[in-house]
């Protein structure tokens, strides 16, 4: 059993940093009162067992770089080597947010052109890049629909989204303190359009859709729908979490939506990082641009400077200007793909998930005979009648090192899971992905106790999850742990790794 | 550059396998009004052009590999051990995925757990999440906390010399909510303890405490935690970490929620981000912790295993009365954080801390010799870390040119934040700052 960093113990002098001329420095400049009294804790530990345990923590995990991961909606592609060294340069991770302009012209021009970019590939006039994440570029749109509809001189209380929606949108509306309603959506994932006549009133202050639909499908009325909308006084806003689907194919600005977020850390490139940091770009329609979040970059005569006086905006929804260290990696995923390799892009993307379904048809239920575009949801329905579930497929594909798909989403399809494959990965991939699937639907008949029974591949089996919520444990306790066998099993190394 | 992976006969063989004829065909869904003219922008080039082009642009950035920065304010040129990125940027790290399957994820779930606790550690509260995205949106997510913790009370109480960005940051979080802010005016440099007993009341959800503040003073923080307390609110500390090898700890003088940026432990400048904002809170709010947590478990065969925890308050769950909206954290941030605090180890971070306190202190010195610089309140010997005032009656365009020449970042002038301080600059002084740099800003000063 692996250990903690906090149960590890052996010599550290502390002296990566030199130390301070004087022993008694804190006492000295300070008053006693408001020095520290209880030591921090922090763990003793030399630099090679820092070393390898963190190595060994990186060696439990399945990562793009090793397995291959058809998220349905998190489009899980690679994340180019080149992106990551640039960032690392000095030029752009030595430089302090409040430099002078004139001193960091390189990064602000990249802004701008960056802000640009996303312009014309979703077909928005002005975007900013201050969100840190989708979430904020959400809670950014809602902030500006609010804004609009007050200087409109109109009291709008109600977002529509469509029940199928990801758990961030009813949660942006509510921090913007606006109630939800949800809209119906048919049984082919399309938004209901009689619900939706039926609920978009002059109380509705917008309307939030992703296009494709969390099915993977086109939202064909989707026109029809910005028509209607906007024929009732509301805005339309675009979750742009499935935006692989569409560049150079169709733009949300042309469909009628009014603001826009783009996901950095799904289209554009940037890795998940074990869970972050992304970037959600929010992007606008001209008559909403005085709206964004301020500073906006504006061009003088001594170059592009940062514009405070932006009487209109929403105000500021974190500390500078957003994630430098994330955009840029995007701002040259961009320049190095130009305008015909992001078509490229999506054509690929859309390409291989039909190829997959097209595959698996004969194996896995498919709610949808229609043709997907990034991504599909087939249904783990035919397995069910043995007793398996999309859960057991999941945690089966993990023993094949493949992660699992997205699953139990959305939830108007039974034991759903979601794949998006990406441009990124090969035929052959695909082919072994294919064969291993057809695989576990053949297990499921003739030996369904593998699929109850998996992972067993992987360094730990199933999760109690159930005792994980009732009695939480999520720090360590420097009076001793609760755990007898913690103490013996501490130089016990796991030998299963989780990648074949 | 592509990374398409599909070749042309691949593409062949992928539509014969589905039954069409041409790619176009997969695309019969779309409308064709709908259907853009490609994307005007210009064609891609190679990685090597990449790299040269993204050369060029850098080579507009003064950083601070070659000038002396002098510039704080929330985010610092501190030292990162070279061991913090060789291994938080090992490709098992940087392109693992959120660890919703466990059995995928154990290390990410157990490095997650390693800095809650840590977190936990430094701060001296009980509960910590996995991060957020910074200082700013952290203190305003807490603002939504105390304000929901506290029904029926809606005032938040905050010193002028909280980070103004912060502030805007909590205006734009809770205007929406039923709340009023109320700002207390420092004095000497430190929140005025009489002004907030009198602002305080049974209306007051929160006090918001920065330590050290804006101006890089530290504050009597046991006192104004037991004023807080005393009138049913909650307190908030916004803390810098890099202060807590020295600094008494949240957790010591009682605050509910220590919050702040992270930054200082590890990571990059990076032009403001990405860096993390820590949220950690008392056991009794621990259920209301906006974002992820990871918990210490077992599997079914009773090996220690981690899994994200608590998640009912999430929004993939909760939806509309989820805790906080936010969903991707700032994972390799804190990741990083992590990495620097085992490195450094109890000496190192006390050192971090110590040496900080000593070149602050040094530099101030320095400073206030000169003629013309006066060292903002140094008559009242208000205690201060590693940054403080100066006010110099010397144009800025003079000051910044002599600084450029004297290959150093300079100081923060504050006027863009404050039309009362015109000639107030801000002077941030980190381990890394030699006694020799310190000097060639005083002389910088001098000249100009």
């Amino acid at each position: 059993m692996m250990p903690l960093i906090f149960e590890r113990k052996s010599k550290n002098s502390g002296d990566l940093l030199p130390s301070a001329s004087k022993t008694n420095v804190a006492t000295d400049l300070l008053p006693q009162n408001m020095l520290r009294k209880t030591d921090t804790g922090l763990p003793e530990v030399c630099e090679l067992d820092v070393v390898r345990h963190f190595t060994e923590l990186s060696q439990k995990n399945f990562c793009v770089d090793t397995n291959f991961y058809p998220l349905g909606s998190c489009t899980m592609k690679y994340n180019p080597k080149v992106n990551d060294q640039i960032t690392s340069w000095p030029f752009y991770a030595r430089i302090h947010p409040y430099q002078r302009e004139d001193h960091i012209q390189g990064m602000l021009e990249i802004i701008q052109e960056t802000e640009a970019m996303l312009g014309e590939i979703t077909g928005m006039d002005a975007f900013s890049l201050q969100p840190a994440a989708g979430a904020q570029g959400e809670f950014a749109g809602l902030l500006m629909c609010r804004a609009y509809h007050t200087e409109q001189g109109s009291k709008r209380n109600n977002i529509l989204i469509p029940d199928s929606a990801h758990g961030t949108n009813p949660a942006s509306a509510q921090l913007c303190g606006y109630d939800v309603v949800q809209i119906k959506t048919d049984a082919a994932g399309q938004v209901d359009i009689e619900d939706l006549k039926n609920k978009a009133d002059q109380n509705t202050a917008c309307l939030m859709l992703t296009n494709p639909n969390t099915l993977g499908i086109f939202e064909k009325s989707i026109s029809d729908i910005t028509r209607i909308m906007h024929g009732v006084g509301s805005l339309v806003y675009y979750d742009g979490a499935n935006m692989n689907a569409l560049m150079g194919i169709a733009k949300p600005g042309d469909m009628g939506f009014d603001i826009v977020h783009v996901n950095l850390h799904k289209t554009f490139a940037v890795p998940h990082g074990s869970g972050g940091p992304g970037s959600g770009p929010v992007g606008v329609c001209a008559k909403l641009e005085k709206y964004l979040p301020y500073p906006r970059l504006k061009k003088t005569d001594d170059g592009l400077i940062w514009d405070y006086d932006r009487p209109h905006s929403i105000g500021r929804l974190r500390s500078f200007y957003g994630n430098p260290g994330a955009f840029l990696r995007s701002y040259c995923y961009i320049k190095a793909l130009g305008g015909e390799g992001l078509q490229e892009v999506s054509e690929s993307a859309v390409l291989n998930a039909n190829y997959l379904k097209a595959k698996l048809a004969k194996h896995y239920s498919m709610p949808h005979a229609a043709y997907c575009m990034h991504e599909f949801v087939c249904s783990a329905k035919k397995q069910k009648v043995h007793g398996v579930k999309a859960l057991d497929i999941a945690k089966r594909l993990l023993d094949f090192g493949i992660h699992a798909p997205t699953i139990y989403f959305p939830l108007i399809v039974e034991e759903a899971m979601m794949i998006e494959p990406t441009e990124t990965e090969s035929k052959q991939t695909l082919d072994h992905f294919i064969q291993v699937m057809i695989d576990i639907a053949e297990e499921s008949q003739v030996n369904p106790e593998n699929l109850l029974n998996a992972p067993t591949q992987t360094p730990i089996t199933r999760i109690d999850e159930v005792t994980a919520a009732r009695k939480p444990n999520i720090r360590w306790n420097p009076n001793g742990s609760d755990d007898a066998d913690v103490q013996a099993n501490l130089h016990i190394k796991t030998t299963t790794t989780c990648c074949t | 550059m592509q990374y398409v992976a599909n070749t042309t006969q691949d593409k062949k063989d992928m539509l014969k396998a589905i039954g069409v004829g041409s790619f176009e065909d997969l695309l019969v869904d779309v409308p064709k009004e709908l259907r853009a003219k490609g994307i005007d922008l210009p064609q891609g080039i190679s990685e090597m052009e990449l790299l040269a082009l993204l050369k060029q642009q850098g080579q507009k950035n003064f950083h601070s590999d070659r000038f002396a920065c002098f510039l704080g304010a929330g985010v610092y040129d501190h030292y990162i051990p070279p061991l913090v990125n060789h291994l938080a940027t090992r490709g098992e790290f940087i392109t693992a995925y959120t660890p919703y399957q466990g059995e995928a994820s154990q290390g990410t779930l157990q490095t997650i757990y390693e800095y809650q606790s840590m977190i936990c550690l430094l701060t001296g509260m009980e509960a910590s999440n996995a991060s957020m995205y910074d200082g700013a949106s952290a203190v305003a997510e807490a603002v939504v906390l105390a304000l929901r913790a506290k029904p029926g009370r809606t005032q938040v109480i905050v010193s002028d010399l909280l980070h103004p960005e912060y502030l805007e940051t909590v205006k734009t979080y809770i205007g929406n909510l039923n709340s009023e802010i109320v700002v207390i005016p420092s004095k000497n440099g430190q929140l005025d303890s009489k002004a907030l007993e009198a602002a305080l009341g049974d209306k007051s959800a929160c006090v918001i405490l920065q330590n050290p503040n804006f101006f890089g003073f530290v504050e009597h923080a046991q006192s104004i935690s037991d004023i807080t307390h005393a009138a049913g609110a909650l307190l908030i500390a916004c803390v810098n970490p890099m202060t807590l090898g020295v600094l008494a700890s949240p957790g010591e003088y009682g605050a509910d929620i220590a919050v702040g940026e992270g930054q200082p432990l590890g990571n990059a400048m990076a032009y403001g981000g990405p860096h993390f904002g820590f949220f950690a809170v008392s056991k009794d709010l621990m259920r209301r912790l906006p974002g992820r947590i990871a918990g210490l478990t077992k599997d079914k065969d009773g090996r220690r295993a981690f899994v994200l925890t608590l998640q009912a308050r999430e929004q993939h769950i909760r939806r509309e009365k989820a805790t906080s909206n936010i969903c991707t954290n700032h994972a390799l941030c804190a990741l990083k954080a992590l990495i620097f605090l085992s490195a450094l180890g109890p000496h190192g971070f006390k050192r971090y801390a110590e040496l900080n306190l000593e070149r602050g202190h040094e530099a101030a010195k320095a400073l206030g010799q000169i003629d013309g610089v006066e060292v903002l309140h140094s008559e009242y010997e208000t205690p201060f870390f590693n940054e403080f005032v100066i006010r110099v009656e010397k144009d800025s365009k003079a000051l910044e040119a002599a600084f450029t020449q004297n290959k150093i970042i300079g100081p923060l002038h504050l006027k863009r934040f404050n039309a009362n301080w015109q000639n107030h600059y801000l002077v941030a002084v980190t381990e890394q700052r030699s006694s020799e740099e310190i000097q060639r800003l005083a002389k910088a000063i001098q000249e100009a």
